[in-house]
């Protein structure tokens, strides 16, 4: 088993203990506005429930026939926050110990935590934006409302935008932070140093 | 032949040439980048909140300057059937008085709350003239939240003016009357006057942390015509000077008999030595029926309470309460320089402006300097009080108001212009004509210790032809000026709501962020609210008493089928609006209701009252275009004859 420097250990714990951030912090946004809503509706998603403007939400999608958005939608909410907290424990683990296999294994479940979230929100958005209620008022031929993944996206009168909020970006700065440290530990710091030298 | 021909071909020549020798009439055009200078983009927003008083249409204006738009109108002594205000139940209590429910009055003038003389812009006072009261408004929310009767006054005109610190409200009566709750206290010869007529000066007290009112004391001064009045500030800000007209005491064509003595008075009352002696226990309790009406922010809804007494002062038993400084003639407005120095009076019928010192009215009332007496209450010596006159201002002086930067400018209704002049040196800098006869005129923050010298407003009595005419009736109009340079210049003309008396105006900044935006509907502590769809219902409260609990969201009333209703039953709709959001009200109207619609506010409940008067079925709606399925948010109401056999259903989607 390899062990790794001081900078890398410390560089992982960092990145460990700031993912506590994600049960303080909202982790993904979605914001939208429209002529009548200039200052913006937004909604906030949190590792195990939502805030934001769910009721101006609902009220306006309800003519479109979306269904109500509730915390019961997601299943996710009930083991979210444990699935963040073994990852922070393996890092923590990673750090201290300072084993190489487990740094790796640290940036792998980040990278598959990340991955994952993106499909499941891709699979929500979908069915969100396309199981539309039959007896809505207003129905458009084709028209389907599935909200961006990532960045914005107009649909009707409203333009819609998502993305990580304050925990989602701390999250995404850790597996930047244990991504440093492999590549410290692999020596590509080095090897680009070398070759400029020389 | 022809000479008679050259004669009248002479006399048109000299006809022609007389006309034309006519003065030109002075310019009433702007400046030329004037549009500029009060454009507002669209999307951005003024830089001050103008709140106008509506005159006789008993509410209040609010516009924005510099551009002259009117964003809203607040019912205040009058019934506004656009938002149910005196109509819906909650709401019919605020214009209860002695004299039972009244859905009028005139509304002259306008105190923004200040502190330290600077405008806090908490709360707005208006006074009622014709049936005293003196009403609150709310600036969170630009409503009217609290009214107060003045008992023992009639044509309540010196008011509702303010202390530096809010501490009193002020209602001084225009016309003298005779005091009492007995019959034969007040039925009495009209031609008794002098005797029996007195004039009731009310101190209204204002609680500094909720703003709600009451009458603190009332003083029973001589039986003048009290006009307008204004408090000191800083080394002033003990005293409060009301003007005085009819001194004559006159009773029977006033406009001959009051207007002969030279001078009438300001007078002068020492409101911090008053208040001392009410608190000494020195004021004596007599009988006064009031009402007093409030709106409670828990239940959205208004109480009024009669109730039956005052503190009455009597001013003659005290040697330093009030002294008259004698003001040539009928003045009209008296006003106070921003420094609390100068106290100017506006003789309307002459043809100066006397400027009083308040360093020389102490000075003179130390050294005793009187030149006689009112019923024992000191006269001071004019001379001696005097700080001087400006000369030959124009015809009608009404109105002054101060740039902070040692102008003042007053109104001039007779010669229909706004006149600037030095405070201190009472020479004339400039002047501008108006369209057409100025009466009141307003900087902003101009009756403060901050003026914001900038803006000037003349609020014009007559309009004639400076807007596109609409037959006999014309609207009375305001005029704005830029002041910032030393000078008037006119920018524009923009038309008012009712006849506006006075105004003032603070920067937006002061209140704008602290707007309501809905009310909070778990906190609505409204008897009868409907806290969300599954409470709405409709009981059968007594044999011919119906209440329905119904909410309003987008886009449906529940219930919206309603049956068992009989001809004749009192029907309440407490309709709550269940929106959390801004800019979302909900109306309510039912077919053949003899009263309004009302208009809620998302998280309010409001009440209106409905009797049947035939069988039928009845359609309501909302009347406020609130979304795209607006016009499908009604319902139908169906009424039986009495007894019939029809059981209470409700319902809204078959459910």
């Amino acid at each position: 088993m390899r062990k790794i420097g001081l900078t890398s250990r410390i560089l992982v714990l960092v990145a460990a203990v700031a993912m506590v951030s994600a049960y303080f912090y909202p982790i993904w946004q979605i914001k939208l506005w429209a002529p009548q809503y200039p200052e913006g509706i937004g909604m906030q998603i949190w590792i195990d429930r939502l805030t934001g403007d769910l009721a101006s939400i609902n009220k306006m999608n309800f003519y479109i026939g979306m269904a109500e958005i509730d915390e019961a939608m997601f299943p996710e909410f009930d083991y979210l926050k444990y699935i963040i907290g073994f990852i922070m424990a393996v890092g923590i683990v990673a750090g201290i110990a300072g084993r190489r296999m487990l740094m790796n294994i640290f940036l792998g479940l980040l990278v598959l935590l990340g991955i994952g979230a993106l499909v499941d929100m891709y699979l929500w958005g979908y069915d969100y934006g396309h199981n539309l209620d039959p007896t809505a008022a207003i129905k458009i031929p084709g028209q389907s409302y599935q909200p961006p993944l990532i960045g914005y996206e107009q649909l009707l009168n409203f333009l819609a935008y998502s993305g990580p909020d304050t925990a989602g970006w701390i999250l995404s700065g850790s597996a930047l932070l244990v991504f440093v440290a492999i590549l410290i530990e692999y020596g590509v710091f080095r090897r680009l140093f070398k070759r400029k030298k020389s | 032949m022809t000479k008679s021909l050259m004669f009248i071909g002479s006399a048109i020549f000299f006809m022609i040439a007389l006309y034309s020798c006519r003065p030109p009439a002075p310019g009433a055009a702007a400046t030329g980048d004037a549009a500029s200078r009060v454009y507002v983009p669209p999307g951005e927003h003024d830089e001050f909140y103008n709140i106008v008083s509506g005159g006789f249409n008993g509410q209040i204006s609010v516009v924005g300057l510099p551009s002259g738009r009117t964003f809203k109108i607040i019912p205040v002594f009058s019934v506004n059937p656009e938002n149910g205000y005196g109509f819906s139940e909650e709401t019919k209590p605020m214009l209860n008085t002695t004299h039972g429910f009244i859905p009028w009055d005139d509304l002259h003038h306008i105190a923004i709350s200040t502190t330290d003389g600077v405008h806090d812009a908490r709360w707005a006072f208006a006074n009622a003239n014709n049936t005293p009261r003196v009403a609150r408004l709310d600036l969170t929310t630009f409503n009217t939240v609290e009214i107060l009767e003045i008992p023992n006054s009639a044509g309540n005109h010196s008011s509702p003016f303010i202390t530096e610190n809010t501490e009193y409200v002020v209602a001084g009566t225009r016309f003298s009357v005779p005091f009492g709750e007995e019959e034969e206290d007040v039925d009495v010869p009209i031609e008794t006057y002098k005797e029996n007529f007195r004039g009731a000066i009310t101190f209204i007290s204002v609680d500094p942390d909720d703003g709600e009112m009451d009458i603190a004391f009332q003083i029973d001064a001589p039986p003048f015509n009290y006009d307008l009045a204004r408090g000191g500030k800083g080394i002033s800000g003990d005293w409060f000077f009301f003007s005085c007209y009819n001194t004559e005491m006159a009773h029977t064509l006033l406009e001959v008999n009051a207007s002969q003595h030279d001078k009438d008075y300001i007078m002068a009352i020492n409101w911090r030595k008053a208040e001392q002696y009410v608190r000494e226990g020195r004021a004596e309790t007599v009988r006064a029926r009031y009402a007093h009406n409030k709106m409670d922010k828990a239940t959205h809804m208004a109480s009024s309470e009669i109730k039956e007494d005052v503190l009455m002062l009597d001013p003659t038993e005290f040697e330093d309460i009030i002294y008259f400084i004698p003001c040539p003639k009928s003045p009209h407005g008296v006003d106070v320089s921003h420094d609390g120095k100068y106290i100017v009076g506006s003789g309307k019928l002459a043809a100066l402006i006397p400027v009083f010192s308040f360093e020389k009215m102490i000075e003179a009332i130390e050294n005793e300097d009187f030149e006689g007496d009112i019923n024992g209450l000191p006269i001071l010596n004019y001379e001696s009080v005097l700080h001087g006159e400006v000369e030959r201002p124009g015809l009608g002086p009404l109105h002054t108001e101060f740039d902070g930067r040692g102008n003042a400018f007053t109104t001039m209704f007779v010669s229909s212009e706004v006149v600037m002049w030095d405070i201190e040196t009472l020479e004339i800098i400039d002047r501008a004509p108006t369209y057409y006869s100025v009466g009141h005129l307003m900087i902003p923050g101009g009756c403060t210790a901050e003026p914001h010298g900038k803006y000037l407003v003349a609020y014009n009595k007559i309009t004639k032809d400076r807007f596109l005419p609409t037959g006999p009736e014309l609207c009375h109009s305001a005029q704005l000026f830029d002041i910032s340079n030393g000078r008037l210049e006119l920018l524009l003309d923009f038309p008012t709501i009712g006849e506006p008396h006075y105004a003032e105006a603070f920067p937006a900044e002061l209140i704008k962020d602290k707007q309501v935006r809905f009310y909070d509907i778990n906190e609505n502590q409204h008897p009868y609210v409907t806290r969300g769809p599954g409470q709405a219902r409709v009981e059968r409260e007594t044999e011919d008493r119906v209440r329905v609990y119904m909410t309003s969201i987008r886009s449906h009333f529940r219930p919206d089928n309603i049956e068992g209703i009989f001809v004749g039953d009192t029907v309440y709709f407490h309709v709550t609006n269940l929106e959390q959001e801004w800019d979302l009200p909900h109306g309510f109207a039912i077919k053949g209701a003899n009263n309004a619609e009302i208009l809620i506010m998302p998280g309010e409940t409001l009440t209106l009252k409905w009797i049947p008067d035939r069988v039928g079925i009845w359609p309501f709606y909302c009347t406020d275009f609130c979304s795209a399925l607006h016009q499908e948010m009604s319902g139908y109401v169906r009424v039986s004859p009495r007894g019939a056999d029809v059981p209470l259903t409700y319902s809204t989607g078959g459910r």
